[in-house]
């Protein structure tokens, strides 16, 4: 034990610091649908706040594809207070929604309130105040855009979630990897571990509070928990050959995950508190990539058992094991919409990889991406969306998709490989 | 036994690792003379801040005092283009783990070597092109490195001498995105 532990040691400080880093990214619209809702963010009144929230909620509402927003410029009037409104006006802009909002210092923090607004006979919709400290500002108004998206269309809003993804730099041969976490629209952009051997297959805890991943930071590899608030690290799984592919169960108890310490890579379940794994498949194929149903019953995953790779299903506890995609040649990497109603994969046809999404019950697979290159899809938290990466000449890209395929965003990168974008739970 | 067998790839790891990236190696080499004292815990990632100016920690093997050998401490036949040990590169076709023909000499050359030198370690090193899944592309390239360190083993090379490790699609060697750059990474590197 000695030696394997000087030996983790010697590996383990060969580290420094990086720097923070804010990969500059922007979020173009590459698709929407022509009926976006027109809504007019009226400026907030705002006094000495460090943040301008409503152009932030102004930003999220347009992101998401189904508003369309009216520029400040073009706005009859800057109402912040509802008896200032005077709808007829609104109306003559043909705007169906205005929503106003005060931001007002309290102490160390600020009051920050706002109001949404039915221009057709002046009612109010919604009308919340919240307190908020300086920096939670920019949270404060994702949440708004949350609460706004929810009252006029009947689904939870994604704003307020973070996204984690993996970049690579190239100097020759030497390369920097690093696992960001960033909000969903690509602010505050931060690497959380940065290493130069690859770092892999990031998965967000059930209460969006740690991270797993897959680090080579030892020359093989092993699977990693972090604590996103504190950066403390725990090496879970470090066996003989792969450790990869870590899922959480929806409780947060265990990871399963993909071994092949006993030869051939199985999916396996790693109890978080005791440290045992139990196997779950024992084909003598590739079986990897598993994903949790959110009900915790079964597991889908990817196995070449059949000649190409397909997405199996197999109860947590074992039992049969029955394939469940049966068009394309190549269907791998499966994720579990939050609803539980749909699995999204790569689904490959000629060498042509995109996304596609299968309605759990009728296992029907609609492909949502033009391809060639998509991988690693993983669903928004109102199972609405798919986030995943693609490339197009050489810049890689992380994109979001509706699972009706009808919006479709791309949040573009400065520089560097960008890849395996996962969103948070919450 | 397994656990000496891992201690062993660790090890060939480690010093390959230290041998292998000459800029690192001035950048901490001061880390690598006294400062063992780091626990199990790598302890120096950082939390997510509240914007403030928050730092990740940054991992691997590098810097060494472990000099052994590299490829540049490996006999001259390692670098005679006529000699088969010069190729210490295995190409794979698409989806397959199947060593073709071309490399079936190049093998048994490795074979050879190591079968006379008896404390020689390698390890065998699988790649696979960007195509496909990230994890799935890790359990093929293993599979490939497998296959390898099977027909060293058939001709008699001890398995203790031999380390496995799949970097999948993450450590390729061409940049491109055509069949041309996919070929150079669908290999196995048997690594001195």
């Amino acid at each position: 034990m000695n030696l394997f532990k000087k030996l983790i040691l010697a590996s383990a400080i060969g580290m420094c610091f990086a720097s923070t880093v804010n990969a500059e990214m922007s979020i173009e619209i590459t698709e929407g649908i022509e009926s976006a809702m027109p809504i007019a963010i009226v400026p907030f009144a705002s006094q000495g706040a460090p943040l301008d929230i409503s152009s932030v909620v102004d930003s999220d509402l347009t992101r998401s594809g189904y508003f369309k927003t009216l520029p400040p410029q073009n706005m009859p009037a800057k109402p912040s207070s509802a008896d200032a409104i005077n709808f007829p006006d609104w109306q003559a802009v043909r705007q169906n929604y205005v929503v106003i909002g005060r931001v007002q210092p309290n102490g160390g923090s600020y009051n920050v309130e706002f109001q949404l607004f039915d221009v057709a006979n002046g009612s109010q919709l919604l009308g919340y105040r919240m307190s908020s400290s300086a920096n939670d500002l920019r949270k404060t108004a994702h949440h708004i855009s949350d609460m706004i998206y929810e009252k006029l269309l009947g689904k939870k809003g994604v704003f307020s979630g973070r996204i984690a993804y993996i970049t690579t730099t190239r100097q020759g041969t030497q390369s920097n990897h690093k696992l960001m976490v960033a909000d969903a629209d690509g602010a505050n952009a931060q690497a959380i571990a940065t290493s130069i051997e690859p770092l892999m297959s990031p998965a967000w805890s059930p209460d969006a509070k740690r991270i797993a991943y897959v680090s080579f930071e030892h020359k093989t590899a092993s699977v990693i928990t972090q604590t996103l608030a504190t950066g403390q690290r725990e090496r879970v799984a470090e066996f003989p050959g792969i450790n990869g592919a870590p899922a959480w169960s929806p409780d947060g108890s265990k990871l399963a995950v993909t071994l092949s310490k006993d030869g051939n890579p199985d999916i396996y379940i790693l109890d978080l508190g005791s440290r045992n794994v139990t196997k779950l498949t024992k084909n003598r194929a590739i079986d990897t990539e598993p994903t949790w149903s959110p009900d915790g019953s079964k597991i889908v995953f990817t196995s070449d058992r059949g000649g190409k790779p397909q997405l199996y299903s197999i109860p947590v506890q074992g039992g049969e094991e029955k394939r469940i995609t049966f068009s394309g040649s190549y269907n791998a990497r499966a994720s579990f919409s939050p609803d539980g109603k749909f699995i999204t994969m790569v689904h490959g046809n000629g060498g042509d990889y995109r996304i596609g999404v299968m309605d759990v019950n009728s296992k029907s697979i609609s492909v949502l991406t033009p391809g060639p290159l998509d991988e690693s899809p993983s669903f928004a938290p109102n199972s609405d969306m798919v986030l995943y990466a693609s490339r197009k000449g050489n810049t890689g890209y992380l994109s979001a998709v509706s699972i009706n395929g009808r919006m479709q965003q791309r949040l573009v990168f400065d520089s560097s490989e960008v890849r395996e974008p996962a969103w948070s739970p919450k | 036994m397994k656990f000496t067998k891992t201690l062993a790839a660790i090890a060939i790891v480690s010093t390959l690792a230290l041998t292998g990236c000459s800029s690192d190696e001035e950048k901490d080499a001061s880390l690598t003379d006294g400062s063992l004292n780091g626990g199990m815990n790598d302890a120096s990632v950082n939390g997510l801040g509240d914007g403030s100016g928050m730092n990740g920690g940054r991992f691997g093997a590098n810097g060494s005092k472990y000099g052994a050998r590299g490829a540049n401490g490996l006999p001259p036949e390692f670098s005679d283009p006529n000699n088969p040990l010069s190729k210490r590169t295995i190409y794979f076709m698409l989806d397959s783990s199947q060593v073709q023909q071309d490399f079936v000499s190049v093998i048994a050359a490795h074979a050879r070597y190591l079968l006379a030198n008896p404390s020689q370690h390698v390890v065998l090193e699988g790649n696979g092109d960007e195509r496909g899944s990230r994890e799935y592309n890790i359990a093929l390239g293993e599979q490939r490195s497998k296959t390898v360190a099977g027909m060293l083993k058939a001709q008699g090379v001890s398995e203790s001498q031999l380390g496995i490790v799949s970097y999948g699609e993450e450590k390729p060697v061409a940049m491109g995105h055509d069949e041309s750059s996919w070929e150079l990474n669908r290999r196995v590197e048997i690594a001195y």
